[in-house]
C-alpha cells in the first residue's frame, strides 16, 4: 500500500492569452470614456450660459407681471439647455468621446431627475400661489442636479453644485425681491465663475 | 499590426512573410510586452492621461479608485521610463501635482493596443 501523499494545490490553468488582451482592451476603453467624462463639462459651455443668465436676470427684474417673469426665465431655461447640450458635443468631438458610454448615462441619470422634478413642481408652485419660492426651489433643485450628475466629474463640478444649492436655501429664506439678485448670482455668477475655472483647469 | 508586433531591438515577430501571427508566436510576443504600461494601475494612468491634456493627482486618484501610495509608485515608475511628466507647483498655498503623458507614453500606449488586437487577430485567424 501506497504512502499517502501530501495534498498538491490544484493549479489552474491560466486564462487563454486572447481573453486577457480583449480584457485589457476592455479596461483600456472603459478608463478612456471614464476618465473623458470626467472632465466631459464645458467650462467655456458654462461661461456663455452665465451671460445669458445675467442677460435673463436684468430682463426679468424689468417685468411688471409673475407671467413675464417667468417667461423670461423659462425662455433662458430653453437657451441655456441648448448652449449647454452643444458645448458638450463639442468637446466631446474635440476629445472622441462617446456621449452614450456608461459614464454619460450615468451623468444624464444623476443630472436629469432633479431638472424634471423642477420642470413638474413649477406649475404646482404656481397653482398654490408660492410664485416668490420658484428662484429657490429652481436653484436648489439645479444645484443637485449638478451634484448628482457631477458625481463622477472633477471635483470642481460637484463644489459647482454644492454652491448652487446654498444660493438656492439662500433664496429660500430671502425676502421677495432679492430673487432678481440670486438669480443672478446663481444661475449667471456661478456659471461664469465655475465656467473659468473649468476652462483654466481642464481645457475647454 | 506590424507595429505591434515590433521587437525591442526593432525586428518583428509573425509568420514569415505574411505579417499574421500564429497562435504559438502570439504566445511568444506576449512576452515582449511593455511591461511599464502592461501593470494595470499604470495603464490605467495612460490611459486616463491619454484622452486628458492633464491631470492632478487627486483627479487620477478618484477616477482609478486608488490610494495615494500605490498612484505614487505608479507614477514614479512611468515617469522614471518616461511616459508621463509631473509638475509640482503651489495653488495659493496648496500644493498640487500634475501629470502629462509624453509623446513616447502616448507611442507606448498605441504599441501596447497594437499588441492586444494582434494577439486578438492572431487566435481568430486559427
Amino acid at each position: 500500500m501506497s504512502e499517502p501523499q501530501p495534498a498538491r494545490p490544484r493549479l489552474l490553468p491560466p486564462p487563454a492569452l486572447h481573453l486577457r488582451a480583449m480584457d485589457n482592451l476592455r479596461f483600456i476603453r472603459e478608463t478612456m470614456e471614464g476618465a473623458a467624462y470626467f472632465t466631459g463639462v464645458s467650462g467655456i459651455g458654462e461661461m456663455a450660459v452665465g451671460v445669458t443668465a445675467l442677460g435673463a436676470a436684468y430682463v426679468a427684474s424689468q417685468q411688471s407681471t409673475p407671467a413675464a417673469w417667468l417667461l423670461v426665465w423659462l425662455v433662458e431655461a430653453v437657451i441655456a439647455l441648448g448652449v449647454t447640450t452643444a458645448a458638450i458635443v463639442w468637446k466631446a468631438r474635440r476629445f472622441e468621446i462617446d456621449l452614450l458610454s456608461r459614464p454619460g448615462r450615468q451623468f444624464a441619470l444623476g443630472l436629469f431627475p432633479p431638472l424634471i422634478a423642477g420642470a413638474l413642481l413649477t406649475p404646482v408652485l404656481l397653482r398654490a400661489g408660492l410664485f416668490d419660492a420658484l428662484p429657490g426651489v429652481w436653484l436648489l433643485l439645479y444645484g443637485t442636479g449638478v451634484v448628482t450628475g457631477g458625481a463622477f466629474s472633477v471635483r470642481t463640478v460637484p463644489v459647482m453644485g454644492l454652491a448652487f444649492m446654498g444660493v438656492g436655501a439662500a433664496a429660500l429664506i430671502a425676502p421677495a425681491p432679492w430673487s432678481d439678485g440670486l438669480m443672478a448670482a446663481g444661475f449667471g455668477g456661478l456659471h461664469l465663475l465655475f465656467g473659468a475655472v473649468i476652462t483654466w483647469r481642464h481645457g475647454g | 499590426m506590424a507595429k505591434a508586433l515590433q521587437h525591442q531591438d526593432g525586428g518583428t515577430a509573425g509568420a514569415e512573410g505574411t505579417g499574421m501571427t500564429t497562435p504559438g508566436e502570439a504566445q511568444s510576443t506576449a512576452l515582449d510586452l511593455d511591461r511599464v504600461i502592461h501593470e494595470r494601475m499604470r495603464l490605467g494612468i495612460v490611459s486616463a492621461l491619454a484622452v486628458n491634456a492633464h491631470l492632478s493627482f487627486n483627479d487620477l486618484k478618484k477616477l482609478l479608485k486608488t490610494t495615494d501610495g500605490n498612484l505614487s509608485v505608479h507614477a514614479r515608475k512611468l515617469e522614471e521610463a518616461g511616459y508621463i511628466t509631473c509638475e509640482k507647483f503651489f495653488e495659493g498655498r496648496v500644493p498640487k501635482t500634475e501629470f502629462r503623458l509624453t509623446p513616447p507614453g502616448r507611442r507606448a500606449l498605441e504599441d501596447y493596443l497594437d499588441h492586444m488586437e494582434a494577439i486578438i487577430h492572431a487566435t481568430r485567424e486559427a
